[in-house]
């Protein structure tokens, strides 16, 4: 039988390797307290709290918590659980390695994101531009992306201002579960873009997922307050303050 | 979590004795959110914190009685509850503290 020590050990290990996971602890009840259950969104992983009911609906509970991120003390007549959830930090992929992503980056990491910048251009991907972002990647937006394994706590702007880079990177980031996928341009090469998307056999659903002109509209004119705009979309999308009936724009 | 787990390692490699304390519920306002942690060793070093410094002394005395005993405990601590008085919960509000020994 696994110990309580080692569940916890388990769980430092999967939020070391930025993986959504949850401990429960009996933490006050009739029984002993400190038995313990590791799980993540694919149910329990390991351990018991002593009853099999009580697993059970701690099982159906954590898998919400989950989804919100909330940790909470679960209460179950006497016996209370508490449930502690730790999902990985955002992440804010940036494509395009230009003046936006200079603000940008700083932005994110103010609020809490882990950065990323690629671009295939190595005079403006250098690590004099981005100092402070935790990953400076050179290479081609179609080998890049794939190998960053977007997911649900993906967040990916698209701002090279070059097509043959924009186009392949939007392909990659429309077909995987990052939430929130922001392109550059005006809607003249938004229209142009589209044509291309669809010609890459992306479909109008998917296409619909992107937010371009990028941003909230704050009458952005510079890098900075375009980056500015940029990142208060993200935190939208994120909070969940954005409607999602495809009307766009904030709620 | 991650801000104290680079010292619990080095003491889990050091073969040192930890209790570990986590805020597992707030009410009203409280400086440390749920999931915080705090650790002690019986050797009386601690890394982390449970709330703005309001209960680190009653909690680090409770830990290094869970070591003594083994067994867990769940410590409350409140504006209206005598023993927060005691320790001085300048900090308002209710906070509940779960604290076990870590064999990992």
């Amino acid at each position: 039988m696994v110990t309580s020590g080692e569940l916890f050990g388990e769980f430092v290990e999967k939020v070391r390797e930025g993986k959504p996971a949850a401990l429960a602890t009996v933490i006050e009840g009739p029984g002993a307290t400190g038995a313990r259950m590791l799980l993540d969104r694919s149910g329990i992983l390991g351990g018991t709290l002593g009853d099999e009911a009580l697993d059970r609906s701690v099982r159906e509970r954590t898998a919400a918590l989950l989804r919100e991120g909330a940790s909470e003390v679960f209460e179950a007549g006497p016996v209370r659980v508490f449930i502690e959830v730790h999902l990985p930090p955002p992440r804010l992929v940036i494509v395009g390695a230009v003046h936006i992503a200079i603000t940008l980056g700083r932005l994110a990491r103010e609020m809490g994101f882990r950065v990323v910048v690629s671009d295939a251009r190595g005079r403006f991907a250098t690590p004099e531009r981005f100092p402070d972002v935790d990953e400076l990647i050179l290479g081609w937006p179609s080998e890049v992306l794939p190998q960053l394994q977007l997911d649900e706590f993906s967040y990916v702007v698209v701002i090279t201002h070059d097509a043959k880079l924009d186009n392949p990177a939007l392909v990659a980031a429309l077909r995987s579960p990052a939430p929130y996928v922001g392109a550059l341009g005006s809607k003249r090469t938004h229209a142009r873009r589209m044509k291309a998307l669809r010609e890459a056999g992306l479909s109008d659903e998917e296409i619909g997922r992107i937010h371009a002109p990028i941003g909230l509209e704050i009458g952005a004119r510079t890098p900075q307050e375009i980056a500015l705009a940029t990142m208060a979309e993200i935190v939208a999308v994120r909070n969940g303050a954005w409607a999602a009936d495809g009307a766009g724009g904030p709620r | 979590m991650n801000d104290i787990l680079p010292t619990l390692e080095a003491w889990k490699a050091a073969g040192e004795e930890i209790a570990l304390a986590t805020v597992v519920r707030t009410v009203g306002s409280s400086p440390r959110p749920v999931g915080a942690k705090m650790a002690v060793t019986a050797s009386e070093k601690m890394v982390g914190s449970v709330s703005g410094g309001c209960v680190e002394g009653a909690v680090s005395e409770a830990a290094l009685e869970v070591l003594k005993t083994r067994a867990p405990k769940l410590l409350k601590f409140g504006v209206a509850d005598e023993e927060a008085w005691a320790v001085g919960l300048s900090c308002g509000g209710t906070i509940e503290v779960f604290v076990e020994p870590l064999e990992w």
